[in-house]
C-alpha cells in the first residue's frame, strides 16, 4: 500500500506543483515599492472605526459609516482608515481601547448601543477623539452624529399618499427598534397631514403611531418574509409600500415587480436607485438616512485640525441634507407636479417648524 | 472517546524512564492530540492569513521570477498577525518594559492577561454544562438558552433589589442560576417524563430564551428610562462582580469559574449523584436494573447543567456588560459546546479549553485591530482545532502516531 500511496501523493504534489507554477510566472515589477504599501504621508491622520455587532457588510450603518471614511480617504490623502467588526458586545471596549493604543487621530463608535462603552473608554482616553453615530453625547472628546429621519419619513408620508391610487399605503419593519419605527412614525404622520390637508382619508397599513405597533419581519434579510407582508399589505389594497428592514424589503421590490407597475416602493437609507439598482423602475423614492456624509465631513473637518466640537454636535435634518428624500428616478415623469411643489412647500414648513414631524424615537 | 493513557502503570524492564516518557509523548493520547490539532490548527491560519491578504498574493503571481518577495512578505503578514495574537492575549514586551522604566503603567501591561481572563470566565462555566451533561448521557445544546435566561434572571435582579453590598451580588448570582436552572430542568422534565429528544427541546429553548430577551428588554420597568433603544437599566453597583476597573476588565468571575470548576470535578467524581449520572451516562438500561432512577437523574442533571450555564450567563451581565441587550449573551453558549468538546467533557479539561478560546479570543482583538486581519480566522481557528480534536485517526494518520495502548505494554509497534 504505502509506495502506492506515496506515489499518489507526489502526483497530486507535481499537479499541483504545475499549476502554480503556471499561475505564477508573471515578471516581476521592475522596482519593489517601500514596505507597508499603505503607509502614505508622514503625517498621517488615522481614522479607525469599530462597528457594532452588525458587521462591516450591514448594508445599513456600519457599511455608511465605512463608506464616509472611504470617502473621507479619498479626498485627502493624509487619511488612514482602520476598521475592527465586533462580533458581541463584550468586543467593544478592548475594540475601542485598542485604537487608543494604537493613537488614531479619531476613533468613531457606530451605533446607540455603543453609547455606555464609548462614554466609559472616552472618559479615560480623554486625550483621544471619537465620535459615534445615532446616539447622543457622552463627553466633551465625543463628537455625536444623529438624525432626524422622521422629517424626511414624513415627507415620504405626504408623497405617498397623494401618489396612491386605492386610498392605502403600507409599511413593515425590520426589527421594532427606534432607528426602524422613527422611519414609520414619520411617514403615518406625513400621511395625516396629507388627509388633514385634502380632506382625504388615505389608510396606512402596518402600522399605528398612537398605539406604536405595526407589522414587523424580525429579520433584516429575509426575503421571502418579505414578499410574504407586502403581499398581505397589497391584497389589503396598499399601492405604495415603505419597507423599513434592509435586505428584507428587497421581497418588496420584487413583489412590486411582479405587479407590472401596480405597486411601488419608497426604499430607505440610501438611494434605492443605487444601493438596489436592479428594482430601480419600481422605486417612488428613498428616505435618505446620509450617514455616509456626515462621517466624511466629521473626518475631513478632523484631518484638517478643526476641532470636532461635542456640543452641538452633529443632528442630521431636512435642513443640512442629513436627511432627504431622494429624486424620483424613473417616477418623476409619473409624480403630479402640483404634488411636487407641495413637497418642496412641505419641506419648508418642515424645516421652519410651521409643520411638526415628531417622533418618540427622535433625537433629543 | 479517545482512549486516555498517559501514565500507563504496566512495569516495563529495561527501560528508562524518559525513553517511556518519549515514546509516550509521541503516542495518540489525548493531550498529544490536542496539542498537535492545535499545530495543524495555526498551520492551515497561516495559510489561510496569507490568502485572505490581497496585497501579498499579488507577489505570488510573480513567484518564479523572484520568489524571495513573496516569502518575504508571506513571512512578515504571518508573523506579525500571530505575533499580535500571542501580545493580545499574554501581554505585549514592549508595554512590560514601559512599565519597568516608568513610561507606561502595569495596568497597561497586565491588560491583554485580564482581557484573556474576562473572555475565559463565562465559557467555562458554559462549557462545564455542556460537559457534564454529557457526561450523563445528554447533549445539552441548549446551553446558549440557559445562559440568556442567567443573563435575564442575574440582571432583573441587579437593578431591581437595591439590596446591600455583597449580598446584592450574591442573590444576583443566585438567580442567574436559577434562571439557567429553570431552562435547563425544562428538557430534563421532558426528557424523562415523555422522552422528548433534549437536542431537540433544548434547540428550541435557546429561540424561546432569545426572543423573551429582545422582547423584555424594551418594556417598561426593564428598558433604561431616557433610552429609545433596547438597553436594560444598569445592574447596581453592589451587585456587580468586582474588578480592578480601568483598562483591566477581568472581575471575579474567573475566580468563581475555577471554584465551579473544583466543585463540578467533586460532584462528578467523588459525589454520590456523580457515580449515579455517570452510569446512567454509559448504561442508562444497567443504571435502571441496578436500582438508580434514571428520571430523576436526567432531571437533576439537566437542572445542574442550566443551572453552570445560567451562571456563565450572570457573569456575563454582573462582569462585563452590566446591561441587557438583545445579544447580551454574545456566543458564549455555543462556543460552550466546542469548548467542552475540546476540555474532553472533563471538568480541569473544560477549564484549560476555556482559557485557550479566551487567549485566542482576546488575541484575535488585538490581531485585527492591528494587523487588520479579520476576527472570523480566529473562530476558523477554533473550529479547526475542534475538527481535528473530533476527528483523532485524522491527525494520528498525519503525524503517524503509535497507538498509545502498544507503546505503553513496551510492545514495538509495526512501523508506520
Amino acid at each position: 500500500m504505502r509506495p502506492v500511496r506515496g506515489k499518489r501523493i507526489v502526483a497530486i504534489l507535481a499537479a499541483g506543483g504545475l499549476t502554480l507554477a503556471a499561475a505564477a510566472c508573471g515578471d516581476a515589477p521592475a522596482d519593489t515599492p517601500a514596505a507597508g504599501g499603505s503607509s502614505a504621508a508622514a503625517a498621517a491622520y488615522k481614522a479607525c472605526m469599530v462597528t457594532d455587532t452588525g458587521g462591516i457588510d450591514d448594508k445599513s450603518f456600519n457599511a455608511s459609516a465605512w463608506a464616509g471614511i472611504q470617502a473621507a480617504k479619498a479626498g485627502a490623502s493624509n487619511i488612514d482608515a482602520k476598521y475592527v467588526s465586533s462580533s458581541s458586545e463584550a468586543d467593544y471596549e478592548p475594540g475601542l481601547r485598542n485604537f487608543v493604543t494604537q493613537k488614531c487621530d479619531y476613533i468613531l463608535a457606530v451605533g446607540g448601543l455603543m453609547g455606555d462603552s464609548t462614554k466609559k473608554v472616552a472618559t479615560e482616553s480623554a486625550g483621544s477623539q471619537f465620535a459615534i453615530v445615532d446616539s447622543g453625547s457622552s463627553g466633551a472628546n465625543v463628537y455625536p452624529m444623529q438624525f432626524a429621519t422622521q422629517q424626511a419619513a414624513f415627507l415620504a408620508g405626504y408623497l405617498a399618499a397623494g401618489y396612491s391610487k386605492s386610498g392605502k399605503v403600507g409599511t413593515y419593519g425590520g426589527l421594532k427598534i427606534p432607528p426602524v419605527t422613527i422611519f414609520m412614525d414619520g411617514f403615518a404622520d406625513g400621511v395625516a397631514y396629507y388627509n388633514q390637508k385634502k380632506g382625504k382619508t388615505v389608510q396606512v397599513l402596518g402600522w399605528d403611531k398612537a398605539k406604536q405597533n405595526g407589522t414587523f419581519a424580525d429579520s433584516f434579510i429575509d426575503q421571502n418574509k418579505g414578499k410574504t407582508i407586502t403581499q398581505t399589505l397589497v391584497s389589503q389594497g396598499a399601492d405604495v409600500v415603505l419597507p423599513v428592514a434592509g435586505g428584507t424589503g428587497l421581497g418588496t421590490a420584487q413583489v412590486a415587480k411582479d405587479s407590472s407597475g401596480k405597486v411601488s416602493v419608497i426604499w430607505v437609507d440610501q438611494d434605492g436607485c443605487k444601493s438596489a439598482a436592479q428594482y430601480c423602475d419600481v422605486f417612488l423614492s428613498t428616505v435618505v438616512k446620509n450617514v455616509e456624509e456626515a462621517v466624511k465631513e466629521s473626518v475631513a473637518k478632523g484631518a484638517k485640525g478643526e476641532k470636532l466640537a461635542a456640543t452641538p454636535g452633529y443632528i442630521g435634518t431636512l435642513e443640512n441634507d442629513g436627511v432627504s428624500l431622494a429624486p424620483f428616478n424613473q417616477f418623476d415623469s409619473k409624480v403630479d407636479a402640483g404634488l411636487k411643489t407641495e413637497l418642496d412647500q412641505l419641506k419648508k414648513d418642515i424645516i421652519s417648524g410651521t409643520v411638526k414631524a415628531e417622533s418618540a424615537s427622535a433625537p433629543k | 472517546m479517545t482512549a486516555e493513557t498517559a501514565t500507563e502503570k504496566e512495569p516495563v524492564e529495561k527501560e528508562t524512564f524518559l525513553n517511556v516518557f518519549l515514546r509516550n509523548l509521541w503516542s495518540s493520547n489525548s493531550v498529544t492530540v490536542t496539542a498537535l490539532s492545535i499545530v495543524l490548527a495555526v498551520i492551515i491560519g497561516a495559510v489561510l492569513i496569507v490568502v485572505s491578504d490581497s496585497a501579498v498574493l499579488a507577489k505570488f503571481s510573480y513567484f518564479t521570477a523572484r520568489p524571495g518577495d513573496a516569502l518575504d512578505a508571506s513571512w512578515t503578514l504571518i508573523s506579525s498577525a500571530y505575533a499580535d495574537l500571542v501580545k493580545g492575549a499574554l501581554g505585549d514586551p514592549q508595554a512590560f518594559s514601559d512599565w519597568m522604566s516608568g513610561a507606561g503603567t502595569w495596568q497597561n501591561a497586565f491588560a491583554p492577561l485580564s482581557e484573556t481572563l474576562t473572555y475565559a470566565a463565562p465559557l467555562v462555566f458554559t462549557g462545564l454544562a455542556v460537559s457534564l451533561a454529557f457526561r450523563g448521557g445528554l447533549f445539552n445544546i441548549g446551553a446558549q438558552g440557559q445562559a440568556v435566561l442567567g443573563c435575564v434572571a442575574a440582571g432583573v435582579a441587579g437593578f431591581t433589589f437595591g439590596l446591600p453590598i455583597v449580598l446584592n451580588l450574591i442573590v444576583a448570582l443566585i438567580a442567574g442560576a436559577l434562571g439557567g436552572a429553570l431552562w435547563g430542568f425544562l428538557p430534563g422534565l421532558l426528557k424523562a417524563r415523555t422522552g422528548a429528544h433534549e437536542v431537540i427541546t433544548t434547540i428550541m429553548l435557546n429561540y424561546t430564551a432569545g426572543l423573551f430577551l429582545a422582547w423584555l428588554v424594551i418594556q417598561q420597568g426593564i428598558q433604561q428610562p431616557g433610552r429609545s433603544d433596547a438597553i436594560s437599566k444598569v445592574v447596581a453597583e453592589s451587585a456587580q462582580l468586582p474588578s480592578f476597573g480601568g483598562v483591566l476588565r477581568v472581575h471575579l468571575g474567573i475566580v468563581l469559574a475555577v471554584l465551579t470548576t473544583a466543585g463540578v470535578a467533586w460532584l462528578l467524581n467523588r459525589s454520590a449523584f456523580g457515580f449515579e449520572l455517570r452510569a446512567v451516562g454509559s448504561n442508562p438500561h444497567a443504571a435502571r436494573t441496578a436500582g438508580i432512577s434514571v428520571a430523576k437523574t436526567y432531571t437533576l442533571l439537566m437542572a445542574i447543567a442550566g443551572a453552570l450555564a445560567g451562571l456563565g450567563g450572570a457573569t456575563q451581565v454582573l462582569g462585563t456588560a452590566y446591561a441587557l441587550t438583545p445579544s447580551v449573551a454574545g456566543n458564549i453558549g455555543f462556543d460552550g459546546l466546542l469548548v467542552a468538546l475540546l476540555g474532553r467533557n472533563r471538568p480541569w479539561g473544560t477549564l484549560l479549553a476555556a482559557l485557550l478560546f479566551g487567549a485566542l479570543r482576546a488575541g484575535g482583538n488585538r490581531m485585527q485591530s492591528f494587523t487588520g486581519i479579520s476576527l472570523e480566522l480566529v473562530t476558523v481557528l477554533q473550529a479547526l482545532i475542534v475538527i481535528f480534536i473530533a476527528a483523532p485517526a485524522l491527525v494520528k494518520a498525519i503525524f503517524r502516531l503509535r497507538a498509545a495502548r502498544a507503546a505503553g505494554l513496551g510492545v514495538s509497534p509495526a512501523k508506520g
